[in-house]
């Protein structure tokens, strides 16, 4: 890219800002101090690296998926971010702004969650590292991740279960924000996506764009190694998906596929689809592209996958949208389920729902992407759907 | 409204309520009640789905009147119907999407035309206000900036510098909803903005007792009632009930503040 940072204002463009109460905005502005100085320093860099190698395991392994690969007529492969520890690459960013609370001086964190990963990558970053954790969950989220629930529990976190609207990822959010907003004086909120209010966007991605780094120098073109022709990327709030992008972006001759969540059917309303069916508007402190209805109300998305539930998404990922940087297309959620299966039982990789959706649009298209190196960002592991995908499958 | 109050020495006390409960003529009478019992003025809460600086009770407001069919014309519609009948200045309270999706100009032409005299934008931090300034000013409409307990002194500074038709000052560090204690943080705030200007202060948020109001309206030029007053009307089942717990409830205020 031929920008590192947003603008002054916090922006892609159009798109970010700050739109937050008064009471927050001088916790922004201390957080993009305590960020700007902690990545300037050798001595944080050093830290983080020695946990994303001895305690995360990374780099994660790029694995060549030949079984499915030969089914497809494409060559791909897996960019293993369900195998980092706690399963998903949420852990990433969770490592990262652990170590920015303990330099803030903070003692206490609250996250919200979807899937229930981040809010797992969170209670396992402060159990890490002595902290406080508190994690708002949807209701509905709470009883379709089960599993990671009984996780951030054994992990010493407090699951907070938030009743407003639907009790899905966006309701957890405006739980967190409005937790926050009270007691912001001694608690850092770390934000599960590359959402939020300035600087969340750019600190998140700054942390999750190891995945893209790693990719770029695993499959580099030499020594008999293909370079990536397709990145494919499922969008929720769109972490993974701007970890895996943001080096590549605007790089001659790869290309780089968002997919969000189709859910019933974008015909049916609903859908997750903010990039592709949504407008510009602010949600959750930040301008991009959302779900809304013509007065400016939020409506609620639909995903099989919880973590593909949400109504807006990161700015930047707005910016790359509008530059044509990016692909954003979408997925239902069954053609989410069949991925599920088909990944499970050719590679025996059970892959999260949410990377699912990345999966199911390649082999939907794979005609068009026949003899093409495709990268696949495996967001996740599918242990915590196994439960629901037995409820589906009835 | 402020200039008066300042020459007899006497806190400006402005109830919030959100618009369109218990339905859009019915909550008219309901303002009608509150100015006649003392208020000086209103608040009038446009409903919003995902308030980030509300507490349940303004929230569950919100749902209900949405609930109802209540869009942001009909709340604009209530605040003008508000300002007809009572004589009072009547501030719009909103999330800045709305907003933004009427289209910045667009919403404070409207708010003009139905003599709304303020509006109060939550989500709307000094950082990202210039338009909508720009199209306040352009309109006729004030705008309202706010401080709270955690604002530094370099911001305050910056809240101070864009002239705001009166300071709301946050009481607490939290959302709306009412608190037991007085808050600890008026003093301060209070002689923080005094140090630096004479502009109109008026604390809002946690201030949901006639000694809490009467506490906090000594300290600046007024105060903002809020959850109080919605839990009175939320609580109620009729219309009638709901406009006695409030004639007894402002009427309270109102004396505490005068003491
Ligand atoms: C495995 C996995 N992939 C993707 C996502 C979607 O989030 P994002 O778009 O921020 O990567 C989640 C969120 O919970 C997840 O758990």
């Amino acid at each position: 890219m031929t920008y590192s940072r947003p603008d002054e204002a916090g922006r892609f463009g159009q798109f970010g800002g700050a739109f937050a109460p008064e009471t927050l905005m001088p916790a922004l502005e201390e957080l993009e101090a305590a960020f700007e100085d902690a990545w300037g320093d050798p001595e944080f860099h050093a830290e983080l690296n020695d946990l994303r190698t001895r305690y995360v395991g990374r780099p994660t392994p790029t694995y060549h998926a030949k079984r499915l690969s030969d089914q497809l007529g494409l060559d791909l492969w897996l960019k293993r971010e369900d195998l980092a520890h706690t399963g998903a690459h949420k852990i990433n960013n969770t490592i990262g702004q652990g170590l920015l609370t303990k330099r803030m001086g903070k003692r206490r964190v609250i996250a919200e969650t979807g899937a229930g990963q981040h809010g797992v990558a969170t209670a396992t970053a402060c159990a890490l590292l002595g902290l406080d954790c508190v994690v708002f969950m949807g209701e509905k989220d709470i009883e379709r991740q089960a599993l990671n629930v009984y996780r951030m529990k054994l992990l010493g976190a407090e699951v907070v279960s938030v009743s407003d609207g639907a009790g899905t990822l966006k309701d957890a959010v405006s739980a967190a924000l409005r937790d926050w907003v009270a007691t912001v004086e001694d608690t850092h909120y770390i934000i599960g996506s590359v959402v939020g209010p300035h600087p969340f966007p750019w600190i998140v991605r700054e942390f999750q764009k190891v995945i893209g780094e790693e990719l770029a120098a695993d499959l580099d073109g030499a020594a008999g190694k293909p370079s990536p022709d397709v990145i494919v990327a499922p969008v929720g709030g769109g972490s993974n998906a701007m970890g895996v992008f943001y080096p590549f972006a605007g790089v001659e001759g790869v290309s780089l596929v968002g997919v969000e969540a189709a859910g019933f059917g974008i015909e049916t309303g609903k859908h997750g689809a903010s990039l592709g069916h949504g407008s510009p508007g602010v949600l959750h402190g930040s301008m991009t592209y959302m779900l809304q209805d013509e007065w400016g109300q939020v409506l609620e998305a639909h995903s099989i996958s919880a973590g593909l539930d949400y109504p807006g998404v990161g700015p930047e990922h707005s910016y790359f949208k509008d530059a044509g940087l990016v692909d954003y297309v979408s997925v239902s959620d069954d053609e989410a389920v069949e991925a599920f299966h088909l990944l499970s039982e050719t590679e025996g990789i059970i892959p999260a729902l949410e990377s699912s959706h990345g999966l199911a649009w390649i082999v939907r298209e794979q005609a068009q992407l026949a003899g093409k190196t495709v990268v696949l960002n495996l967001s996740g592991r599918g242990d915590k759907d196994v439960q629901q995908i037995a409820g589906v499958d009835g | 409204m402020f200039a008066e109050s300042r020459e007899a020495g006497r806190g400006v006390l402005l109830p919030f309520l959100t618009a369109g409960l218990p339905d859009p003529v019915a909550s008219v009478e309901l303002f009608k009640t509150m100015a006649d019992a003392g208020a000086d003025g209103f608040e009038i809460g446009i409903p919003y789905a995902d308030p980030l600086m509300d507490g349940p009770v303004i929230m569950a407001a919100g749902h209900r009147a949405i609930a109802q069919g209540i869009t942001l014309p009909d709340a604009l519609g209530v605040a003008a119907a508000v300002r007809e009948t009572t004589q009072t200045p009547v501030l719009a309270m909103t999330y800045v999407n709305p907003v933004l999706r009427s289209g910045v100009r667009e919403f404070f032409a409207q708010a003009a035309e139905r003599g709304i005299n303020g509006v109060i934008i939550p989500d709307l931090p000094i950082d990202e206000a210039a338009p909508f300034s720009a199209a306040a000013a352009e309109e006729g409409v004030g705008m309202v900036a706010f401080a709270a307990p955690t604002t530094t002194d370099e911001r305050l500074d910056a809240v101070l510098e864009t002239e705001p038709a009166f300071v709301y000052a946050i009481a607490e560090v939290g959302v709306t909803g009412e608190r037991d204690a007085a808050s600890e943080n008026i003093h301060a705030l209070a002689a923080r903005i005094r140090a630096r200007s004479d502009v109109p202060v008026v604390f809002g948020v946690g201030i949901s007792t006639p000694e809490q109001a009467a506490a906090a309206s000594r300290h600046g030029d007024g105060v903002i009632v809020g959850t109080a007053v919605v839990r009175r009307v939320m609580e109620s089942s009729t219309t009638v009930q709901a406009a006695d717990a409030l004639r007894m409830f402002v009427s309270e205020l109102r004396s505490a503040i005068d003491g």
